[in-house]
């Protein structure tokens, strides 16, 4: 086990947050800041509370989870294609060390952010609407999971990228309308006939219905099927990582 | 000794189709400084890649002091240092900063120490914490060959060190290597510049199109191709040599005023007296005679002709 390689690597990229803690932290967190100012305190007052929650405090899983993706992807993707793109990479592959310990590394300092991000968020989320965490446990649970899971999931997209284009293409096209589209404004049963039953196909419905559930102990799904839907996605993304290096797909020559 | 470097029956097929490496074999002593020599586009930076774990091999294996490189990867890249032929380095981070990650992905414990050591060798401890941007070419090249060093290495990769580099800074680099060799590191570098080749290393490999047509001693090889020429002038310019010259295979120059005369270096005797003698019988004094011996760039020109 090259401990050492994976505090390296780990290390790099939390220098690399450091460096643009402006793009990373600060600027995600003003803007979901603007979303509880708009939603929860300026139009949330008039709007009707969902189940005993007002909407301002209805949102907050949802948008933390809108931030919590959008930038686990970005992290991870941009960690792995930067080497990649400017060359670099060729240290990675011929040091000893495994292609679990680069993703460690890699998707460690991604989901570190993330959660880090996640945190300030909530805090700042309790300045604007009346928050409240009925189940800490699971929502710590569902941050690192979906952080973990998602950080995965954009060092896979950084991998698979040849260009700058397609690093931008799946966040930007598939992963935030899905998110949007996932339950982050509205509880699923508010959605007329078809449209309730048609959703469930979203799989960004499980993961905002399931934090939902640990702050505010309702959900659209049972927590039980959101946990399996996420660790599904999670081993799904680990056999593909895997694959990926066995074959050497896209990273060496 | 076994080698540290052991290649045999390496064959490397690109995605592309094209065949880069065919059947290729190789061993690099413990200790010496190997010189990988060939034209552009003959297979040395892929034969460095494939030992070094950048490219994947489609048949045959490579031991790195017994280690297999695919399956005991771990124990044989800890041994390896390379340095790539392109400059590519990160932008933002500090000169200290990336040699000491190095170290780290290498495996190996934060050491300042040895990480000083190296900038200092390699004249880079003024710019310790200068961002690599704002280097130059030259810095850049020094501050890859301080992260491949960084960890210590036993095996040391050049792949074109010494391309697009002052003349001070490629004497400088001489120097290094050959401390490094004296420290008990196996160099194998690639070069275009023969005098480096010829000046550095011990043992040369001559590759082209894919194929390793020549592995030997430098000394060998400069014996055994190498051509010594002797230069006779004359004491007044001749219009022609006389019959008598002819088994001598000379050569008069246009102005008719030196004569060159190629001689074995191989045999016991070069035949110089014998061919001033007949210089004397035949009534053509000299002045003075000079010796030109073929450099290594001669030499690999006339084997790579050789073979096309
Ligand atoms: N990724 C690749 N895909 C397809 N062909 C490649 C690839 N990399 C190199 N080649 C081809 O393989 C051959 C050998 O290339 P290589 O870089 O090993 O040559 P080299 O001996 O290092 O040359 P140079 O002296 O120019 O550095 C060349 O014909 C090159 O075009
Ligand atoms: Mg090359």
């Amino acid at each position: 086990m090259n401990l050492y390689g994976v505090r390296a690597i780990y290390g790099y990229e939390m220098a690399r947050t450091r460096r643009t803690l402006l793009q990373s932290i600060v600027s995600p967190v003003l803007s979901t800041s603007l979303y509880f100012v708009v939603f929860g305190s300026a139009i949330g007052s008039r709007m009707s509370s969902i189940d005993g929650v007002s909407y301002g405090a209805f949102i907050v899983p949802g948008l933390l989870m809108l931030s919590l993706l959008t930038q686990s992807i970005a992290n991870a993707s941009f960690g792995i294609y930067f080497p990649r793109f400017v060359g670099t990479i060729y240290e990675h592959l011929s040091a000893p060390i495994s292609a679990f310990e680069i993703v460690a590394g890699y998707v460690g300092a991604a989901a570190t952010k993330s959660i880090i991000l996640g945190v300030i968020i909530i805090a700042t989320a309790g300045l604007f609407v009346p928050l409240r965490i009925d189940h800490p446990g699971w929502m710590i649970l569902f941050l690192l999971l979906t952080a973990t899971t998602f950080s995965l999931f954009g060092f896979i997209i950084g991998i698979w990228a040849d260009n700058f284009e397609k690093l931008q293409l799946i966040p930007l096209l598939i992963v935030t309308p899905l998110t949007f589209l996932g339950g982050t404004f509205y509880s699923i049963d508010m959605l007329p006939a078809p449209w309730n039953r048609i959703v469930l196909l979203n799989p960004v419905v499980y993961l905002i219905s399931g934090f939902r559930w640990s702050f505010y102990g309702r959900a659209d799904v049972s927590v039980g099927i959101s946990l399996a839907m996420t660790v599904a996605f999670l081993v799904g993304c680990l056999v593909l990582v895997g694959w990926m290096f066995r074959t050497g797909y896209r990273l060496k020559k | 000794m076994s080698p540290i470097v052991a290649v045999s029956g390496l064959s490397k097929v690109y995605a592309s189709g094209f065949r880069a490496l065919n059947d290729v074999s190789l061993e690099v002593r413990r200790g010496e400084i190997f010189a990988l020599l060939g034209p552009n586009g003959a297979g040395k930076t892929t034969l460095i890649n494939v030992i070094c774990g950048i490219a994947t091999a489609t048949q045959g294996r490579v031991l790195v002091d017994g280690h297999d490189i695919v399956t005991d990867y771990r124990a044989a890249r800890a041994m390896i240092g390379l340095v790539p032929q392109e400059l590519t380095t990160d932008a933002f981070e500090t000169v200290r900063a990336t040699v000491s990650f190095s170290r780290g992905l290498f495996g190996r414990p934060r050491n300042p120490a040895v990480v000083e050591r190296v900038l200092r060798a390699l004249s880079l401890w003024d710019k310790r914490d200068s961002t690599l941007m704002t280097l130059s070419g030259g810095m850049k090249r020094r501050v890859l060959i301080a992260k491949a060093l960084a960890h210590e290495p036993q095996i040391l990769f050049l792949d074109e060190p010494t391309a697009g580099v002052d003349v001070e800074l490629r004497q400088d680099m001489w120097q290094l290597v050959r401390g490094l060799r004296d420290s008990g590191v196996t160099i194998i570098l690639t070069t275009h510049y023969l005098e480096e080749a010829e000046q550095l290393a011990e043992r040369i490999g001559v590759i082209d199109k894919g194929e390793m047509i020549l592995v030997d001693g430098k000394d060998d090889i400069m014996r055994r191709f190498g051509k010594r020429s002797i230069i006779v002038r004359l004491q007044a310019p001749a219009a022609r040599l006389p019959e008598s010259l002819a088994g001598y295979a000379l050569a008069l120059s246009p102005d008719g005023t030196e004569v060159t005369y190629t001689c074995d270096t191989t045999g016991p005797d070069t035949g110089v007296r014998a061919l001033l003698g007949a210089l004397d019988a035949a009534g053509i004094p000299f002045a003075d005679l000079r010796t030109k011996e073929s450099s290594l760039e001669e030499i690999f020109v006339g084997i790579l002709r050789n073979q096309s």
